[in-house]
């Protein structure tokens, strides 16, 4: 049959083109592959090549043409054996068909997305673990460390890669007697080559493993944030659900002291706006090991944020032979009436030291931990909130698009009516870290900074 | 380039041939049709056809076993047709419809089966490079003998990763077939003008891997590489490279105005070097097949790739709750596969 010759889009942006000259002539024979003509587009002139092959039956519109738009019949294909003649009846046919498939191109059958977000869990405020539970005093770096130990018995497909992490025993010690425990196999030096080992460890997580990679720090993980959220991150989606990440990214995040501006970076921020990430930043040592035994059991790709200078604080540890922490719940650490102080990581020790300062002048602050920053309790801070109706976020990250931007913006949507004063955000001040000892400390948050926001949105 | 043809007297059966010749030319008329769709509007943003290249993932899946896996850059609808992939899906993932690979969800670039152990379909050039070696790491680390073909392309082959990724996989001994797919332009880009060495594969050299330069428009030197390169690593003696040298006939995707090359080093290429012309050469002068067995094989690859076009303009656009689905899994989609 013959069939009509369309303006072809020759870009993702076309709507119209100059016809700017044919290579072929009436009666000419075609195959595929062949160049018919130049089409100038709204970027470049392009050849346009035939698709089947025949006879140019008929030209349709001149060369010189402007404004032709996308889909409109350009010439007429004749099939072996028609003659022009068969014209006025193929070009009626094939225009129905023609204008069928730009109706489906161009009008999404369904309508408009109204598929809204799924709602966020309600609060969950149930304890941790069962009262009267035995506890033990253990560090950070401890509990970071049983957590892998622990899940590397369970588990022979989780293995742990990264710099120094086998046998200089971890730039930090977190990684301390694995190599031993668990061999060469599944304890893996690395070359300092962040950007490959970060693919090679997402590849090794759709190939059936489930691993662990260690960043010496989180700002060389800059290297590699491409695997972490093209590859990581978006594979899910991209795939129709067909492939997962289930991996590990883990690594001392924020300030540590003294190191400069390029070894000081929070990274909260950035990760948490990242769709198909978990995005933790622990506190405590129970905490730390019961969120990260989860993230390693987790079927998604998990930033694991620490920090260096928590590592070394000894809290109290559940005894427990399997002790995990669920995503997206929130801890309240101190309860109080006057005022919400919302913070995680190491700006809880700024957020819980200016609550007992507060207290003793009378103002009773309630302190949540965020604990997992994707998926983010926001349900325990608007809870809280509605109880003292106002709040202070705390954070070392950088103030423009903050965290406690974040909170800030959900807490005006969802509890407008209950806040009685501006969310303030006490956070690291808006510029690189500086070396010398008393910027440094002027860079960051401070405990006197938390007291003060709490006096400006309580008025005492 | 590298020669014509494979000197050695071809070791392949008539069937052999014609299956070569079945899904080349699947490929090629695929193509064709994806880019015509794209013209009329129904395929949007990029699309990169494989028309060209087919020998090269034809005679590489010749080489591969079952179980093996593949992974490679945003020019991959060649690739998911040679693995087996099936037509109609991959059409429908080009026009963003239900019955897509992905749901309609992930697009050219963007597809994967984990049925067919295909990793993808991926956009950013070189990410697969390490990607692909992690597949390798797998397998060697569960112990069995599986081979990963890593595909990119001269342009990838200067990304640092690249490099990276080699060091670690010949330190680590990573069965892995590295496969630089040399069509010799990166986007508009020569090799001469972007690429230090004629040569991309000698650069293993400096890792330890050896490697070799194939004619990728003769799938039977393919085919004969792949096999020697795949017994290399299925041996346990770490990763090996194929720089295949080939040649895209279209532009590097639907928006090139192919400025950077004249029309007559593409029609040279198309009319001396073409890989199916090349096979159904064989296939005529050897006596194995007649015109109208040929016929009757353009025929039904004609009808496979209409009907791929018919279901991809069918097939509903996603239904408006996929926007919020898989993006978080409650269960390793490829864990719960496997138990």
């Amino acid at each position: 049959m013959a069939t009509e010759i369309l303006m072809p889009a020759l870009s993702p942006t076309m709507e119209e083109g100059t016809l700017a000259k044919w290579l072929v002539k009436e009666g000419d024979t075609v195959n595929a592959g062949d160049i018919m003509a130049e089409i100038e587009t709204d970027k470049a002139t392009m050849e346009f090549e035939a698709v089947d092959e025949g006879t140019i039956g008929k030209i349709l519109i001149e060369e010189g043409t402007e404004g032709v738009k996308v889909n409109t019949p350009i010439a007429v294909l004749l099939e072996e054996g028609e003659s022009a003649d068969d014209i006025d009846t193929a070009s009626s046919a094939s225009a129905s068909e023609a204008k069928d498939d730009s109706d489906a191109a161009e009008t999404p059958k369904s309508a408009p997305a109204e598929a809204k977000a799924p709602a966020a869990p309600k609060s969950d405020t149930s304890p941790d673990w069962p009262e009267g539970t035995e506890m033990e005093k253990k560090t950070v770096r401890e509990a970071l460390n049983a957590a892998m130990a622990e899940e590397m018995r369970r588990d022979d497909t989780v293995f742990i890669m990264g710099e120094e992490v086998a046998e200089y025993q971890g730039a930090y010690k977190i990684t301390q007697n694995l190599l031993d425990e668990f061999g060469g196999k599944r304890v893996i030096d690395t070359p300092i080559t962040e950007h490959g080992f970060a693919g090679i460890g997402v590849g090794a997580s759709w190939g059936g493993l489930r691993p662990i990679v260690e960043f010496m720090t989180w700002n060389f993980a800059m290297q590699a944030i491409d695997q972490i959220i093209n590859s990581a991150a978006k594979t899910l989606y991209m795939s129709g659900g067909q492939m997962g990440s289930p991996i590990v990214f883990r690594g001392p995040n924020g300030a540590a002291a003294r190191v400069g501006a390029q070894h000081s970076q929070d990274y909260a921020a950035w990760y948490s706006q990242v769709p198909g990430l978990r995005v933790v930043q622990p506190y405590s040592a129970a905490c730390a090991k019961g969120l990260l035994k989860t993230a390693i059991r987790d079927p998604n790709p998990v930033v694991f944020l620490e920090n260096e200078i928590l590592y070394g604080r000894s809290f109290e540890v559940p005894k427990l032979d399997d002790f995990t922490i669920p995503f997206g719940k929130a801890k309240i650490w101190r309860e109080g009436e006057d005022v919400t102080i919302v913070s995680f990581g190491i700006g809880m020790t700024y957020a819980l030291e200016a609550a007992e300062k507060l207290a003793e002048d009378g103002i009773e602050a309630e302190v949540v931990d965020l604990r997992t920053l994707r998926p983010m309790d926001t349900d325990t801070v608007i809870a809280s909130v509605m109880k003292t109706n106002r709040c202070v976020t705390v954070e070392e990250g950088w103030p423009v698009a903050s965290i406690g931007n974040h909170i800030s913006a959900v807490l005006m949507q969802q509890a407008f009516d209950y806040l009685d004063a501006p969310v303030i955000n006490c956070t690291g001040k808006d510029v690189p870290m500086p070396y010398a000892a008393n910027l440094e400390k002027l860079a960051l948050t401070s405990t006197q900074e938390v007291i003060d926001a709490v006096r400006q949105v309580t008025y005492r | 380039m590298a020669p014509r043809k494979s000197n050695a007297k071809p070791n392949v059966s008539a069937d052999e041939l014609k299956a070569y010749y079945r899904d080349m030319l699947l490929i090629r008329r695929f193509e064709e049709k994806a880019g015509q769709l794209y013209g009329m509007g129904l395929i949007g943003g990029f699309c990169h056809l494989y028309i060209g290249q087919e020998a090269v993932v034809v005679g590489l899946e010749a080489a591969a076993e079952e179980g093996d896996r593949r992974i490679t850059t945003y020019r991959d609808h060649g690739h998911m047709l040679a693995c087996g992939m099936d037509p109609n899906g991959v059409m429908a993932e080009l026009t963003g419809r239900e019955g897509g690979y992905s749901r309609g969800k992930g697009g050219s670039m963007h597809m994967f089966s984990t049925e067919k152990r295909f990793y993808g379909g991926h956009g950013i050039v070189g990410a697969n490079v390490p990607l692909g070696a992690g597949l390798a790491f797998a397998d060697k680390y569960l112990g069995n003998d599986r081979v990963t073909f890593t595909y990119f392309g001269d342009g990838a082959a200067n990304q640092g990763q690249v490099y990276e990724t080699f060091n670690m996989a010949a330190l680590w001994e990573l069965p892995v077939v590295f496969v630089i797919e040399n069509n010799q332009y990166a986007m508009g880009t020569s090799q001469k003008r972007s690429t230090s060495t004629p040569d991309i594969y000698t650069r293993g050299a400096a890792f330890g891997i050896p490697g070799e330069a194939v004619d990728g428009m003769d799938v039977l030197a393919v085919r004969e590489a792949g096999e020697k390169a795949v017994a290399h690593c299925r041996s346990g003696k770490g990763p090996y490279i194929l720089e295949i040298k080939t040649y895209r006939y279209r532009g590097h995707s639907m928006s090139d105005p192919a400025k950077y090359r004249t029309r007559e080093e593409v029609q040279k290429m198309r009319e001396e070097k073409d890989a199916i012309e090349h096979v159904r050469d064989l296939l005529l002068s050897g006596g194995h097949a007649s015109e109208d067995d040929l016929k009757a094989i353009d025929k039904e690859i004609k009808d496979v790739v209409n009907k791929s076009a018919d279901f991809a303009k069918e097939s509903p656009e996603p239904a408006v709750e996929e926007l919020w689905t898989d993006i978080i899994a409650d269960v390793a989609p490829q864990e719960e596969a496997a138990q």
